[in-house]
């Protein structure tokens, strides 16, 4: 199998996905500046012109809600928020519409919409230009939430995401783009609501999400050589999730460690904490373990990023931390 | 009625320093001793100054992304300022906000944004403070082009006018949110007669020259002073670097339209004049630039000097411990 950069990944799916089916298009502001979307959207306007490739006016909320409307109509909307912070504009037509919409008519007409929001932190940036929101659109009924970590997973959950008939929030990492993995030539997907082992282990449980993966896995061989053997699982799906494969694993090593790049309160980790709590209780050994962004929102500052964003030592920190109780 | 000649020496005076302060904080950034993002202002000095200048301290003013221009006109400090820029603790947000929010609550200054728009319902929030207050304060909020398509400037506008606030809304329009021509998002081409419809007075004035920015200015800030409703100033104007500073992301704007404008730019055209009009000396204009010059390397290094915030202040201030009961 070939190995691509994830943009590659990711720009390849877009233009696989538009050539296969006139109904999608690809739509949000910039996605004709590709360097506006880190390079995934190059060649696509040459290709498909700006009938499909439709750059926005700033208009969030509308655009969103348009996108929804040619879901209903029969489109196959791709909506891209070049950041995720920008989609608060946009919280109504996501969670009070499109959300609500197939439960609301009573299954009448679903919402066949991704949503693709990028995560761009980082960078000195602050506070409004950095946000991880899985945990805010994960609440939402209705709504269902992926966020690879592979550049395969980047085409098998994009492709899957644009298949499914309801509203999907596919969120991207920026700090993800660079990262090589083999990735098939032609379409294929990856299942919404499936993980995957990304490490086999006997000690404890560490749920990575996202690019935090990435950090799990140099976690995961700083620990190798201090004798701890870390199982990793990779969620893919926060929703629907794998509870089976996150239970059977706990179930193992009876110890849980969650790495999430959201905030801690009411975030990922509480959730999974929650789930291995209630339907695996008589299995933990230990307190679980949650690394998370502090609930603070995010500075400027690079010495106080620097303290703000988790990485693999702050993961491996918490495993150290939960063997030891 | 004329502006006295020491009004026109001080919008020089503060002009340049826009302009200079800009050139420094672009080259450290490109030099990589300034994290983040700068917006630069340079082209668009006239527009600040020529409306701050009319503005009392007590008045409230919100800024956007591109706000070191508006905050040097409302007369913020510079050293602190650069600070906030170079991530120091002696930023004016203590290095939590960066190049993008530099605000000096003490001078009237309710924040600078990076959500295109936000800054509009902020500021009728002000305006109706001081409606309530029954005083003579008004409020100004300065935004681009690209902030009129939002769903917040029609709201704003909206509720101005219909409680007939004491705003000023200052579209500076600049032609272009990031690559995206105001003629394409804009129906009808015109930002003016989107203020008409919700029946603001407008005037669009030339933002290249100061004088008759600030004598449009004085104008509305004197009718708006006396509480019979909001105002919409639009003023035509260009930035002269790309949409922010990086060798990474190319300028798509016409070479021979941004060579065009450089030809009009504010400084230049108010140096003529005070010049022709024996106002100054070109002897005058050189110590001023000099004097300038001078003041910032010395924010530079007030900046450099400047110690970094601990790590942990990353967690501190999400909440005001004042005022809890
Ligand atoms: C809600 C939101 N959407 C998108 C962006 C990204 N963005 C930053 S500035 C900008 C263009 C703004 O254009 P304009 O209002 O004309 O201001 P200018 O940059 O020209 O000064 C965009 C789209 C953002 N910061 N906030
Ligand atoms: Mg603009």
């Amino acid at each position: 199998m070939r190995t691509i950069p994830y943009v590659q990944a990711i720009n390849e799916t877009l233009h696989q996905a538009i050539a296969g089916d006139e109904r999608v298009f690809l739509i949000g502001a910039g996605v004709t500046t590709p360097w506006y979307v880190g390079g995934t959207t190059v060649g696509l306007l040459d290709r498909f012109g700006p009938e499909r490739i439709i750059d926005t006016p700033v208009s969030e909320n509308a655009v969103t809600g348009a996108a929804i409307g040619a879901a209903l109509a029969g489109m196959r909307p791709i909506l891209m928020h070049s950041r995720m912070d920008f989609m608060f504009y946009a919280m109504d037509q996501i969670a009070n519409q499109a959300a609500n919409w197939y439960y609301m008519f009573g299954g009448q007409l679903s919402v066949p919409l991704t949503i693709w929001a990028i995560v761009n932190r980082g960078g000195e940036q602050a506070a409004q230009h950095s946000q991880s929101l899985q945990a805010m659109f994960t609440h939402i009924p209705g709504l269902k939430v992926v966020m690879p970590a592979t550049p395969y997973d980047a085409k098998g959950l994009l492709l899957a995401s644009i298949a499914d008939d309801n509203p999907v929030i596919y969120i991207d990492d920026r700090w993800l783009y660079e990262k090589t993995g083999e990735v098939p030539e032609e379409m294929f997907t990856v299942p919404l609501g499936k993980g995957i082992v990304r490490k086999d282990g006997k000690d404890v449980t560490l749920v990575a999400t996202s690019y935090l993966v990435t950090e799990a896995i140099k976690a995961a061989a700083t620990l190798e050589k201090e004798g701890i053997d870390v199982e990793l699982i990779d969620p893919r799906s926060l929703k629907p999730l794998d509870e089976d494969l996150l239970l059977k694993s706990v179930k193992k090593t009876g110890r849980l460690v969650i790495a999430d790049g959201g905030w801690k309160t009411a975030g990922i980790g509480a959730e999974l904490a929650a789930l291995a709590v209630e339907k695996a209780f008589k299995y933990l050994k230990s307190p679980v373990g949650r690394v998370s962004l502090p609930d603070a929102p995010a500075p400027a500052s690079p010495t106080l990023e620097k303290r703000y964003y988790p990485d693999a030592d702050s993961i491996a920190a918490s495993v150290r931390e939960i063997l030891k109780s | 009625m004329a502006i006295d000649n020491a009004e026109l020496i001080r919008m020089y005076r503060t002009m340049l320093t826009i302009r200079r302060f800009e050139e420094r904080a672009s080259k450290e950034f490109r030099g990589g001793s300034v994290p983040g993002l700068v917006h630069s202002y340079i082209g668009q000095e006239a527009i600040a100054v020529g409306v701050c200048f009319n503005l009392r301290k007590d008045d409230r003013m919100v800024s956007n992304h591109r706000g070191h221009g508006h905050l040097i006109s409302k007369g913020a400090d510079i050293r602190r300022m650069m600070a906030e820029i170079y991530g120091k603790r002696t930023g004016y947000c203590k290095g939590k906000g960066g190049s993008m929010h530099i605000a000096d609550f003490s001078i009237g200054i309710l924040g600078a944004n990076g959500i295109v728009a936000a800054g509009l319902p902020i500021a009728t929030g002000a305006a109706l403070a001081a409606h309530l207050e029954g005083g003579d304060r008004i409020a100004a909020v300065f935004f681009g082009d690209g902030a009129c398509q939002e769903g917040e400037f029609q709201e704003s506008l909206n509720l101005a006018s219909i409680w007939k606030l004491p705003i000023i809304f200052v579209c500076e329009n600049n032609q272009y949110g990031v690559n995206t021509h105001y003629q394409y998002a804009i129906a009808g081409g015109s930002i003016p007669r989107r203020a008409r419809a919700y029946n603001l007075p407008v005037r669009t004035v030339d933002g290249n020259d100061v004088v008759a920015v600030y004598e449009a200015a004085r104008e509305v800030v004197a009718r708006t002073r006396t509480h019979v409703g909001p105002y919409f100033l639009e003023f035509k104007t260009y930035r002269w670097y790309p949409h922010f500073e990086s060798d990474a992301i190319p300028d798509l704007r016409p070479r021979e339209e941004i060579a065009a404008w450089k030809k009009k730019d504010p400084i230049k055209r108010l140096a003529k004049r005070l010049l022709k009009e024996g106002v100054a000396t070109a002897r005058e204009l050189e110590a001023i630039n000099e004097e300038v010059l001078g003041r910032i390397d010395e924010a530079v290094k007030y900046a450099v000097e400047s110690p970094l915030p601990r790590p942990e202040d990353a967690l501190e201030d999400v909440y005001s411990t004042q005022g809890i009961s």
